[in-house]
């Protein structure tokens, strides 16, 4: 046996220490730091010192790594669908045709790179030459495996501006009503409508007497994101130091669970009221800060107005509150009280931004009742401040390193973050560039709308992707196909399973099987969820297999300086640990072949391996100012110093509540998304209680009854406890949160260690290992369930059968199930019959949070349970497409 | 060898969330890793070398969740060695219970005398097996399990001490082993084990007349004429008395200015007890 070597690496819940022996990866183990590596800083608060560990504070299923790189479930050759001729005229079927209609069904057999490479680039060159730009829809998933040069910003992003795509548009997907309603209350879409943030750890530590999470478990969504446990022990230092932590979630959550000192629940779709009887009852006690809202808001007034039941309806008192959210009025009016006596922390969601409230019908409201009740107390006064514990260390934000979002070696500068600094750093001599046909001139599509683009059903949406640019960048009406553009022909779809993540997804299913692309092509790592639907599968290899470099949690751009989640910035070497399984190459590999194919390869390649941009890349960055890339290739991984001691600190917002012009190191706002370079990215430079943007939005005569211009109002759910036809026959309110011990479908199925966590998936005598569903023994005993039941979860979009956890931690009425697994595994005809995998998302609703925001509504889903025999039964009749709401033709 | 110096568990109840790292970690080190002569390769499913239990105590909404990490205790007197062939499981100097998975090969009993059930078989390769205490990377100059190592919250720590030692910290931290009625004497030792053992009772204080939460009320708990326990309702009118014997009955006894005081008699359930609010009566 080999001597075993100590390699690195980085992924989505942490950066890693790989040990392998005889290209056999033996053991990954969080990366710890030495003597030689950067300092860890230390924050003086009330007479104690606080230090984090030395040592990164990996995810779950960055522990079990080792399972998914050898999973059984890993593709080890190109695949064909074993009744897929290319040869077959588009919807030819049997014998020596393409029998779409198979997908889901057919087997595969393995083929030769040679012919499945050939094959998928003599398809793209067809649907080019046949149907003009555009005719290729690519889509990769949200989150890729780590690493600049490999993720998808970067080489699916630079292969596909040269070959010419409809990429479709990601929704925020984790955070939609920050974006599409906050930001028309604070701006901020610089960092898509999320809270500021700096040095917020510090401020917290020294000043804060309370925190009040709502709709935010951040020991179960990785902090905010990516960020593993790193937020953990400042929540215990919080408590040691006697701040107190009041939940308010439909579940009583992991966080709360450690830390909580006291637990509301509201019924899904009702903060809003209990955030306005908060407010109703501040101001009919006096009890917020009068010159602050008077200096800083507009509108406040008015608002004030419809929370008092002056002039809007009747009064948001707490008994109101109470009968819609059934939360206690005398709690409600409690917590207002103690709120308004002490320094508080407001954390809506884990980043403060986020949170399942914020992805429901009417979820624009939410996230701007937050902004509306921290702005009543002076937020961005020492200690208040909207602070969800999961970001603001005070590490060093001016040592240059970029996020993955910063365009890697694309060097888009219309697509990615990478116009900031980095593409003129990364390419001093050229060969970037992006592509006009994906722009607003060019072709879109619509992630949550791509299986009406495959059935070739013309649509329009509001707001492009992530709209990070400027407010009224959501305002954009995009159709597709886009005038003078083909419908899409040929599909390239790229890691993930939008079947587990995305909304009624049956949607998905069916496009596959009955829509009208006569080539889908999945490059993917695993075969599960969305890849057992392509005609050509091409394996891809993990991050551990191939070279790569990246810094932990970092998406510049996305949430700027998303690091300081971290209590180190950590930049790794990922180095190829073990030579690619089987047959599977790396990304770029895939593409460099591919590239070649299509006449583009010196193009696409500038003659470099993934090596040699690595390399560049390292140049590129401040790392070469600190050591020579002959040392990082040594030691694999390099620790940002924290800032000084004694540097300035730049606490988030604090600048506004002093009236001074920014001074933290955030990007944004643009010089011209504020006048006078001073104040928030609003019209006014103010929190809008009547907001500006919404005011010209519907002068434009876009009247959308469920984003009013004042607000934040109380808009029931359309799909909740007010619909009362649809609440009968389907009585539970389903809410799907981002799971815990798997990442999006990062970590989940593939046999995994992780299937075998106890909360995650159980496992039943007929061998597969099902998802939860948690339940509240009120609800479990009529329907004779017990704990460990199979039960099979409907409504009329479809039907999944899950492992039932019956417990007390619900709100009665209420039942949670995570989402985005990464397994379908249905029990008859695929996207018509139950899903064993557990894919709830079969059942959200496809209408989005309003009419003009084209966001999804997971949370708002309701439900029958009942315990399932197993039989072979059709699931509800489901509906077909989406609804009329999102102008579907 | 009294006082030399043995590896112990420390495992704090109140620190754990349920994280799955060290159950995840210790599948990372010994599936598919053979570590001779002190383990054979875990097989891929099935095995809970670090068995994490879940307890829920309480009625919505005053509800809590424990969870036990149940790795092998390391008993000074393991009943696994007595059941086993001669040399088949051993006790190291440093305290470590060990199964020769050469020795012990087809010695399927050894799985039944564990009374914490924290030995698993492993069908191919025809042993018993469990939690080493990573016995081979200790060897090797770590200080830490790979479970310790990789436990967010500081709830799993390995701690090297002497009896003398281990027996002060057990002291000063409230260590204690589980189920010691069972007589092994592990070395794994837990803190806040109550969150597991014992119950609590909770409840609310209203001002009946005007509905609202009776912050500062004054509850006191007594059992048999004595005084167990006080303490003050919160400003939600919220009170818990924890560290309760399951099974056990106790009065209740709620005092506010300017309110009549109320009495209860109250029976602690084993998975806890929660009471309907208790609305005090204007004087």
């Amino acid at each position: 046996m080999g001597e075993v070597q100590r390699l690195t690496n980085c992924t989505t819940g942490g950066p890693v220490f790989v040990d392998v022996r005889d290209d056999r990866i033996i053991r990954i183990t969080p990366i710890e730091f030495d003597e030689s590596d950067g300092p860890t800083w230390t924050i003086e608060a009330r007479g104690r010192k606080f230090s984090p560990p030395r040592k990164a504070l990996i995810s779950p299923w960055t522990v079990a790594h080792r399972s998914t790189i050898y999973s059984p479930k890993r593709i080890l050759t190109p695949l064909k669908r074993v009744d897929f001729d290319p040869q077959g005229e588009p919807g030819s079927t049997g014998k020596g045709g393409r029998n779409t209609q198979n997908r889901g069904i057919s087997g595969y057999e393995p083929i030769s790179w040679d012919e499945a490479l050939d094959l998928v680039a003599e398809e793209i060159i067809r649907v080019r030459r046949e149907y003009g730009p555009g005719a290729l829809m690519a889509e990769p998933s949200s989150h890729h495996t780590w690493g600049n040069i490999g993720y998808r910003f970067s080489a699916f992003q630079r292969f596909f501006n040269l070959v010419g795509i409809t990429y479709a548009e990601h929704n925020p997907d984790s955070w939609e009503g920050w974006l599409w309603g906050g930001a028309h209350m604070w701006g901020n879409t610089h960092r898509l409508g999320l809270a500021e943030g700096y040095d917020l750890l510090e401020d917290a530590l020294r000043h804060t007497e309370m925190i009040v999470f709502w709709s935010s478990d951040p020991d179960t969504t990785q902090g905010g994101v990516y960020a593993a446990y790193e937020s953990t022990p400042r929540r215990f230092w919080l408590k040691e130091l006697g701040v107190k932590m009041v939940f308010i979630d439909p579940f009583f959550n992991h966080t709360a669970n450690l830390v909580g000192d006291k637990w509301l629940a509201p019924r899904p779709g009702t903060d809003v009221a209990v955030a306005l009887a908060i407010a109703f009852t501040w101001l009919t006690e006096g009890t917020y800060d009068k010159e602050y809202v008077a200096t800083k808001t507009v509108g406040f007034d008015q608002w004030k107005d419809y929370v008092l039941g002056v002039s809007y309806g009747r009064p948001k008192t707490p008994e109101w509150a109470e009968a819609e959210s059934g939360v206690l009025a005398r709690e409600i009016r409690a917590l207002a009280r103690e709120w308004a006596s002490k320094k508080t922390m407001l954390a809506p969601g884990g980043l403060a931004g986020l949170g399942g409230a914020s992805r429901c019908a009417t979820g624009n409201e939410w996230p701007r009742a937050m902004i509306a009740l921290i702005t009543m107390q002076g937020m961005g006064k020492p200690g208040i401040n909207m602070w969800s514990t999961t970001y603001g260390t005070p590490l060093d934000t001016e040592f240059f390193f970029p996020g993955y979002t910063e365009g890697g070696i694309s060097g888009d500068l219309a697509n990615s973050a990478a116009g900031k600094d980095f593409v003129y750093r990364m390419f001093p001599q050229g060969g970037a560039f992006s592509n006009p046909h994906r722009s607003a001139e060019g072709t879109l599509a619509y992630r949550l709308l791509i299986p009406e683009a495959m059935q070739h059903h013309p649509h329009s949406w509001r707001g492009r992707g992530f709209c990070g640019s400027h407010i009224e960048a959501q305002f954009v009406k995009y159709e597709y196909p886009a005038p003078g553009y083909p419908m899409v022909q040929m599909y390239y779809r790229y890691g993930g399973s939008f079947i587990g993540t995305m909304t009624e997804t049956n949607r998905y299913i069916r496009a596959y099987r009955h829509g009208k692309v006569p080539f889908v092509v999945n490059q993917s790592i695993w075969f599960e969820g969305e890849a057992k639907f392509a005609d050509i599968i091409l394996p891809a290899c993990t991050n551990f297999e191939r070279w790569d470099i990246g810094e932990w949690a970092l998406a510049n751009g996305y949430v700027t300086h998303s690091s300081l989640q971290c209590n180190h910035r950590v930049i790794v070497l990922q180095k190829p640990c073990i030579k690619p399984l089987g047959q599977s190459k790396s990304d770029y590999q895939i593409f460099a072949e591919l590239a070649d194919r299509l006449g583009v390869g010196p193009m696409f390649t500038m003659g470099r391996s993934e090596y040699d941009w690595v390399k560049q890349h390292f140049q590129a960055t401040d790392l070469a100012k600190v050591m020579t890339w002959e040392e990082f290739e040594k030691k694999g991984y390099y620790v940002v110093p924290p800032k000084p001691a004694d540097a300035k600190r730049t606490y988030g917002l604090r600048w506004f509540a002093e009236d001074r012009e920014r001074d933290t190191p955030d990007w944004g706002p643009n010089p011209w998304e504020h006048v006078r370079g001073k104040g928030l990215q609003t019209q006014s430079g103010k929190i809008e209680f009547v907001s500006n943007s919404l005011k010209r939005l519907e002068a434009t005569g876009v009247v959308d009854p469920e984003r009013p211009v004042m607000g934040p109002q109380y808009i029931p759910s359309w799909e909740g406890t007010k619909t009362t036809d649809l609440l009968a026959k389907y009585p539970l309110q389903l809410i799907m949160p981002h799971p815990r011990y798997s990442f999006h479908t990062h970590g989940d199925a593939k046999d995994s260690w992780t299937n075998e966590v106890k909360d995650h998936r159980v496992l039943h005598p007929d061998g597969r290992y099902y998802w939860i569903i948690r339940i509240n023994p009120k609800d479990a005993a009529p329907r004779g369930i017990k704990t460990g039941d199979l039960v099979r979860v409907f409504n009329d979009r479809g039907s999944v059968v899950l492992s039932a956890q019956v417990t007390e931690r619900m709100l009665p009425g209420v039942v949670h199930s995570y989402e985005s697994c990464a397994e379908y595994d249905p029990v008859g005809e695929p996207g018509e019959s139950p899903d064993r995998g557990g894919c709830v998302n079969l059942l959200s609703p496809s209408r989005f949070i309003t009419p003009t925001s084209s966001g999804m509504a997971n949370n708002s889903c309701l439900v029958q349970i009942e315990k399932w025999a197993g039989a072979l039964t059709q699931g509800a009749s489901a509906t077909q497409g989406a609804s009329s709401e999102q102008g579907v033709a | 060898m009294a006082d030399s110096k043995k590896w112990h568990l420390v495992i704090d109840i109140a620190r754990c969330s349920d994280c799955n790292n060290c159950f995840l970690a210790d599948k990372d080190e010994f599936v598919g890793n053979d570590w001779l002569p002190y383990s054979v390769a875990q097989p891929w499913n099935g095995h809970r070398w670090m068995n994490i239990e879940r307890r829920e105590r309480g009625h919505f909404p005053k509800v809590d969740a424990a969870h036990l990490p149940l790795p092998c205790m390391h008993c000074d007197d393991p009943p696994c060695a007595a059941n086993a062939p001669e040399g088949a499981v051993y006790k190291r100097a440093d305290g470590l219970v060990l199964i020769d998975p050469v020795k012990a090969k087809g010695h399927r009993e050894i799985l039944d005398s564990c009374p914490y059930g924290a030995i698993y078989w492993n069908e191919e390769a025809q042993v018993a097996q469990k939690c080493t205490g990573c016995a081979h990377l200790l060897d090797e100059g770590w200080t830490q399990t790979r479970c310790s190592q990789v436990c967010p919250t500081e709830a799993l720590k390995l701690v090297l001490a002497t009896d003398a030692e281990m027996a002060d910290l057990v002291r000063s931290d409230g260590l204690e082993p589980y189920r010691p009625e069972l007589g092994t004497r592990p070395r794994v030792y837990y803190k806040n084990l109550y969150r597991w053992t014992k119950a609590f009772l909770a409840g609310s204080v209203v001002y009946g007349d005007s509905g609202e939460c009776a912050k500062g009320a004054k509850v006191t708990l007594t059992q048999n004429g004595q005084r167990v326990a006080e303490v003050t309702a919160n400003e939600f009118g919220d009170f818990k008395f924890d560290c309760l014997e399951p099974g056990s009955d106790y009065t209740l006894q709620v005092e506010a200015a300017g309110y009549k005081s109320m009495e209860r008699t109250v029976s602690v359930a084993e998975e806890s007890t929660v009471l309907p609010d208790l609305f005090l009566e204007r004087r």
